[in-house]
C-alpha cells in the first residue's frame, strides 16, 4: 500500500506554540513514515505512538496512528509494554528531557539497557515548557530561569553519553530546522533493531528561544554542526573545507589543503562500530571547540529484547510438558481421594 | 515411660530455628507428607526479614507451623501441640506458643553458654527462666548425632551440619507416624545430580526417624487419621502460586496472553516467579526497573491486547498509584494485585497485616474508584484472581486483588479443579473497522467501552490520562468531565450486578454477626463454629467482594442484633461499612500485629458483646 504524509496526518487541531519547534518535528516525522512503510514493507495500523508529559508528548494525538498519552516519565515503560506484548507493531515513543532524563530517567535507560525495539525521539528543549520555563536535566550550566532566578548550579546531561553508558545500540541527533536529516534518521531509526534513541535539538520558542542558535542559524549552522554519515569521510563547512581527525586519543578539527592534509587524512565514520570510543567523543563535542555532531552517529547490531522473549517462549512451549491449566493443575504431587 | 500412640483429630507442629537451620524446607516438606497421607492442613511460615540475621540470635530466628488434622483445618492453628526449636533463641522465641500439654524438642548441643548467651538468657536454665518446666521437654543431641550419622560419608562439615533439619525431620515422622517416601522421592529429586546428599539425607532422615524410637523420651506419639474429604484429586498449594493459576486460568479462559509487569517485592515476588516459569502457557513476565514501570508496562501491554497483571505489596502500590489512575481513565483491563503486608513504609516485612485497604479503595488522585476482591484462604487465591480477571477484562477496568502475606505463603490441600467449570471469558473486542471508532463508547449492560488492539485496521485511535469524551477527543469541557467522571464510576458500581450475592455461614439472623474480609476467614471461621457449638446465635458474613460490596449486604446486616467486624487493621473495613451502610452500628476487633488472629481473640471479643 501506498502512503501519503496526509495519510498519518490526524484531524485534531495542533496546539504547540507558532514557531515552536515541535512542528518542524511532526512534518519531518509524517513525511518520514510512507517512506518507512514502502522500505519495511509496513500497514498503518501497525504504527504506535507512546508519550509521557510535556509539550512534545501531545505528539500522539496529530498522528492518525495508534496512540497512547502516558504520564510524566513512563512513556519508556508503556512503550515497552506494548511492544513486548505484540512484537509485530513498530512502536514509537515521543518524548522531552524532563520526560525522558528527569522523572523518567531510570525507564529511559532500562529501555536501551534492554535493546527493546522502540524508536525513542527525544525533543530536547533544555527547558521545561508546559510547566511555563523551569531548567531541565540538559539545561546549560548558569541558565536563569523561573527556578534558577541566580542561574543554575547544575550540569546537564549529555543525552547521547547515558545512551552509550546504557550499551546503546542506535544513537542519532538532528535539529528541528533540519527536516530532511531528520526524516532520514526516522527511516534508520526504523530500520534499526533495538532501542534507538534520536536527540532532537529544539528550540522553545517561548522560554528558552534560541537556546540552540549558535548551531542553528541558517547562515553559519554548516561550519558548526556535521552531519555524520556511515562510510564517508568527516567533512563539514560551507566550502567542505573543515574535517575532523584523531591527535593521540582526542579528536581535532582540521582544514583541508593546511598543513599537508588531504581528504584522505579524515577520519571516515562508522556508525557500525561496537566499541563505542570514538562515538563518545563525537557525540561529546561542542561548538566552538568543534562542530556539534548530528545524523546517525552510532547503529551497531546487537540481540533486541522482544525479540529473544519471543524465541524463549517458542523454545520452551517447543519442548512443553504442560500444554494447558488443567494440565498445570494437576501437574506435580497430587493425591486422590476415593 | 509409658509410650503412648495417640489417636487425635488434629495436632499442630511448629519448627523454629535459626534462619539459615532449614526450617522452612523442614515445615513444608512435613505439611507435603501430610496433606500427601490425606490430612487437611494449614501452613503458616513465620521468618523474619533478614535472610542471614545474626546467628543464633533471637532477631534471626525462624518458624513454620502446620497444622494437621483428620477433620476441618482452616487456620494454622494459635498454639502448638509440638514445638522444635534447633538453638536457645528459636526456643526463647517461640516458647509462648506452645500449649501447657506440648512436647518441645530441643538440639541439646546448641544449648551450650554461648547459645544461651547469644538468645539473651540470663541463666544457664532457659526452661525455668522460661517458666515450661510442666511441658514435656525432649533434649536430643541433634547436631552430633547427625555428626555421628555421617561421619563416613565424605561430606564436608557443613553440609554434614545443614542436614540435621533431616534428623529433626525423622524424629517428627517417628512422632506423627508419617510416611517418609514423598519426601525421599523429594530428595531424589533435589539432589538428583549429587547422588551423594541423597545418600546422606535419607541416611540422616532415617537415623532420626529410629532415634525418636529408641528414646523413652518421646512419651506420646499421634496418629491424626486422613480427613474424610470430598473425593478428588487433591494438591497442596500455597496462596501466591494459587494467585499466578487463578491469573493464568483467566488468559486462557480469555484467549488473551499473559503478561506481568512487576518489581520483587516481599511477600508477593513468588507469584512473579511462578508465572516466569510458565511460559509453557504463552505467559509473558518483565521484571522492570522498579514498581512503576512495573505496572506501566502492563498498561502498555494491555493497550496492545494482552490480559496484563501487576503483582505487588503495600510500598510498591504506593509506588504505581499514579499509573493505577492511567489505568482507570484509559479504561483498559489490568489485574494488580496487592499482597499486602506489615507498614507502614517498610513496616514488617515478612509479616501479616489487612493495612492496605484504605490504600486500595482510595489511593489515587482525582476520582478513582477501583473494584477490589479478597482472598479469603491460599486456595481461594486461585478463584479470586480468576475472577479478578474475568471482571477485568469483560468490564474494561482495573481491578485490584488484596491477598496477605499470611495467604501468600500460607498453603493447604485444594481439591484440584477442572477448567470446563470455569464460566468463560470474553472480553470485548472489536476487529471490524468502524467510521470512525469512538473509543469510549460504551455497552449499556456494563458500561464496557470496547477492546480495539493496535494492529487492527480501521480503529487507528488515541487514549491517555487527559479528560476524553466518548468520541476520544481531548476535553476539558466541565460537563463532558463530570460526565465521564460518572460513567466510570457507574461502571465500577454496575459490577454489584455481577458479582455474587453474599453468602451467611451460620443462621441469617441473630445476635451477632461476625463481618471479615481476607485472610481472616479460617480464624473467624473457627471461632464461629466454636460459638454456634456453645449455642450462642452467631453466625459469620465474610466478603470476598469489597467493592462494590454485594447488593444484598444491608439486607443481610439489617438482621442481626450486632455487628462486629473483625479485621487486621485499626478499622478500616469497619469505616468503610460506615461510609456505604451508615443505618448500622459497628463494633470492631481489631489487631495490627503483624501476626493472624488467635481464634481466642475472637470469642472472647463475641462473648463480651453478647
Amino acid at each position: 500500500m501506498k502512503y501519503t504524509p496526509q495519510d498519518f496526518k490526524s484531524n485534531q487541531e495542533v496546539k504547540w506554540c507558532p514557531g515552536c519547534g515541535d512542528h518542524a518535528i511532526l512534518a519531518s516525522v509524517q513525511r518520514a513514515m510512507p517512506e518507512i512503510c514502502e522500505a519495511l514493507n509496513y500497514t498503518k495500523e501497525r504504527f504506535v505512538f507512546v508519550s509521557g508529559i510535556g509539550c512534545s508528548s501531545r505528539f500522539p494525538y496529530y498522528m492518525n496512528t495508534y496512540g497512547f498519552h502516558g504520564i510524566h516519565g513512563r512513556a519508556a515503560a508503556i512503550a515497552t509494554g506494548v511492544k513486548v506484548a505484540n512484537p509485530t507493531l513498530t512502536v514509537w515513543q515521543i518524548t522531552g528531557d524532563g520526560d525522558a532524563l528527569a522523572i523518567g530517567g531510570n525507564h529511559f535507560i532500562h529501555a536501551i539497557r534492554r535493546n527493546i525495539d522502540i524508536n525513542i525521539i527525544l525533543f530536547n528543549n533544555q527547558i521545561y515548557g508546559l510547566t511555563k520555563g523551569q531548567y531541565s536535566p540538559t539545561s546549560k550550566l548558569g541558565i536563569m530561569t523561573k527556578t534558577s532566578p541566580y542561574g543554575t548550579v547544575e550540569h546537564p546531561f549529555n543525552p547521547g553519553a547515558l545512551v552509550l553508558g546504557s550499551r546503546g545500540t542506535f544513537f542519532a541527533r538532528s535539529l528541528d530546522v533540519e527536516l530532511k536529516l531528520t526524516q532520514d534518521i526516522m527511516v534508520a531509526s526504523a530500520k534499526h533493531d533495538g532501542t534507538a534513541v534520536t536527540e532532537m535539538l529544539v528550540n522553545c520558542v517561548i522560554f528558552n528561544d534560541k537556546t540552540h542558535s549558535t548551531i542553528s542559524e541558517k547562515e553559519s549552522r554548516e561550519d558548526r554542526v556535521i552531519v555524520l554519515k556511515h562510510g564517508e569521510p568527516m567533512i563539514f563547512g560551507k566550502n567542505r573545507d573543515k574535517g575532523l581527525m584523531l591527535d593521540g586519543m582526542k579528536l581535532k578539527v582540521v582544514k583541508i589543503g593546511e598543513d599537508g592534509i588531504t581528504e584522505k587524512d579524515l577520519l571516515i565514520h562508522d556508525a557500525e562500530e561496537e566499541n563505542p570510543g570514538l562515538h563518545s567523543m563525537l557525540i561529546d563535542m561542542k561548538y566552538p571547540e568543534f562542530p556539534v555532531a548530528l545524523g546517525v552517529i552510532r547503529a551497531v547490531k546487537d540481540k533486541t529484547y522482544d525479540d529473544n522473549v519471543r524465541d524463549q517462549v517458542i523454545d520452551v512451549r517447543e519442548h512443553a510438558q504442560i500444554k494447558n491449566m488443567d494440565e498445570l493443575l494437576r501437574s506435580g504431587a497430587t493425591w486422590e481421594v476415593k | 515411660m509409658q509410650h503412648k500412640v495417640i489417636d487425635t483429630q488434629e495436632v499442630v507442629i511448629r519448627f523454629t530455628g535459626d534462619s539459615g537451620d532449614g526450617m522452612q524446607l523442614t515445615g513444608t516438606l512435613f505439611a507435603d507428607a501430610s496433606a500427601l497421607y490425606g490430612n487437611e492442613i494449614s501452613t503458616f511460615p513465620d521468618f523474619p526479614a533478614e535472610i542471614r540475621a545474626p546467628q543464633g540470635t533471637v532477631s534471626g530466628v525462624s518458624g513454620f507451623q502446620v497444622h494437621i488434622g483428620s477433620g476441618e483445618i482452616r487456620t494454622p492453628g494459635d498454639f502448638c501441640d509440638v514445638l522444635v526449636a534447633m538453638n536457645p533463641a528459636a526456643l526463647k522465641a517461640n516458647a509462648k506458643w506452645a500449649k501447657p500439654t506440648a512436647s518441645i524438642i530441643l538440639d541439646s548441643d546448641t544449648f551450650d553458654e554461648k547459645g544461651l548467651t547469644k538468645a539473651g538468657f540470663k541463666t544457664n536454665d532457659p526452661i525455668t527462666e522460661l517458666k515450661i518446666e510442666d511441658r514435656n521437654i525432649i533434649f536430643a543431641p541433634i547436631t552430633s548425632l547427625t555428626k555421628e550419622s555421617l561421619k563416613d560419608s565424605g561430606l564436608d562439615p557443613k553440609s554434614i551440619i545443614r542436614s540435621k533439619n533431616m534428623f529433626t525431620l525423622g524424629m517428627c515422622y517417628f512422632m506423627f507416624n508419617r510416611p517418609m517416601e514423598y519426601t525421599e522421592q523429594y530428595l531424589e529429586k533435589k539432589f538428583r545430580k549429587k547422588p551423594q546428599l541423597i545418600d546422606a539425607n535419607k541416611k540422616v532422615l532415617h537415623d532420626g526417624y529410629n532415634y525418636a524410637g529408641n528414646i523413652h523420651a518421646i512419651a506420646n506419639t499421634y496418629t491424626v487419621q486422613p480427613a474424610k474429604c470430598e473425593k478428588g484429586i487433591y494438591r497442596n498449594i500455597n496462596g501466591n502460586q494459587a494467585t499466578a493459576w487463578g491469573l493464568l486460568a483467566a488468559a486462557e479462559k480469555s484467549g488473551r496472553p499473559l503478561f506481568c509487569g512487576s518489581y520483587p517485592i516481599t511477600p508477593a515476588t513468588s507469584i512473579l516467579e511462578e508465572l516466569a516459569l510458565r511460559k509453557d502457557l504463552n505467559a509473558k513476565t518483565l521484571q522492570c526497573e522498579d514498581e512503576i514501570a512495573g505496572i506501566c508496562t502492563a498498561i502498555g501491554a494491555a493497550y496492545a491486547g494482552n490480559f496484563a497483571v501487576t503483582t505487588t505489596s503495600g510500598p510498591g502500590l504506593s509506588l504505581k498509584s499514579e499509573a493505577l489512575g492511567l489505568a482507570m481513565i484509559t479504561e483498559l483491563p489490568l489485574v494488580i494485585v496487592d499482597v499486602q503486608r506489615s507498614g507502614p513504609s517498610t513496616g514488617i516485612p515478612t509479616k501479616t497485616e489487612q493495612t492496605d485497604l484504605n490504600q486500595a479503595l482510595y489511593g489515587r488522585n482525582g476520582e478513582c474508584p477501583i473494584a477490589v476482591i479478597a482472598a479469603h484462604s491460599p486456595s481461594h487465591c486461585f478463584d479470586a484472581a480468576f475472577y479478578a480477571g474475568k471482571y477485568a477484562m469483560e468490564h474494561m477496568m482495573p481491578v485490584m486483588l488484596l491477598t496477605e502475606g499470611f495467604l501468600g505463603n500460607g498453603s493447604e490441600p485444594w481439591r484440584i479443579p477442572s477448567m470446563k467449570d470455569y464460566p468463560s471469558v470474553t472480553p470485548p473486542v472489536i476487529t471490524e473497522a468502524e467510521t470512525p471508532y469512538w473509543p469510549y463508547k460504551r455497552d449499556e449492560q456494563r458500561l464496557a467501552r470496547r477492546w480495539a488492539f493496535p494492529g487492527t485496521p480501521g480503529l487507528e485511535h488515541r487514549i491517555g490520562g487527559l479528560e476524553k469524551d466518548n468520541n476520544g477527543n481531548v476535553s476539558s469541557d466541565p460537563i463532558v468531565h463530570e460526565r465521564m467522571v460518572k460513567e466510570r464510576a457507574d461502571k465500577v458500581a454496575k459490577l454489584s450486578e455481577f458479582i455474587p450475592e453474599q453468602q451467611i455461614i451460620g443462621e441469617d439472623s441473630g445476635d451477632v454477626l461476625i463481618i471479615g474480609w481476607g485472610g481472616t476467614f479460617g480464624h473467624l471461621y473457627t471461632a464461629v463454629k466454636q460459638l454456634q457449638a456453645e449455642g450462642k446465635k452467631v453466625s459469620l458474613a465474610h466478603f470476598d467482594y469489597i467493592f462494590p460490596l454485594p447488593k444484598n449486604t444491608a439486607d443481610i446486616f439489617s438482621k442481626f442484633k450486632k455487628l462486629i467486624v473483625c479485621e487486621l487493621n485499626s478499622g478500616q473495613f469497619a469505616d468503610y461499612l460506615r461510609a456505604r451502610h451508615q443505618q448500622f452500628n459497628y463494633l470492631q476487633c481489631n489487631k495490627v500485629q503483624g501476626q493472624p488472629f488467635i481464634v481466642k481473640e475472637i470469642v472472647d471479643a463475641v462473648n463480651a458483646i453478647l
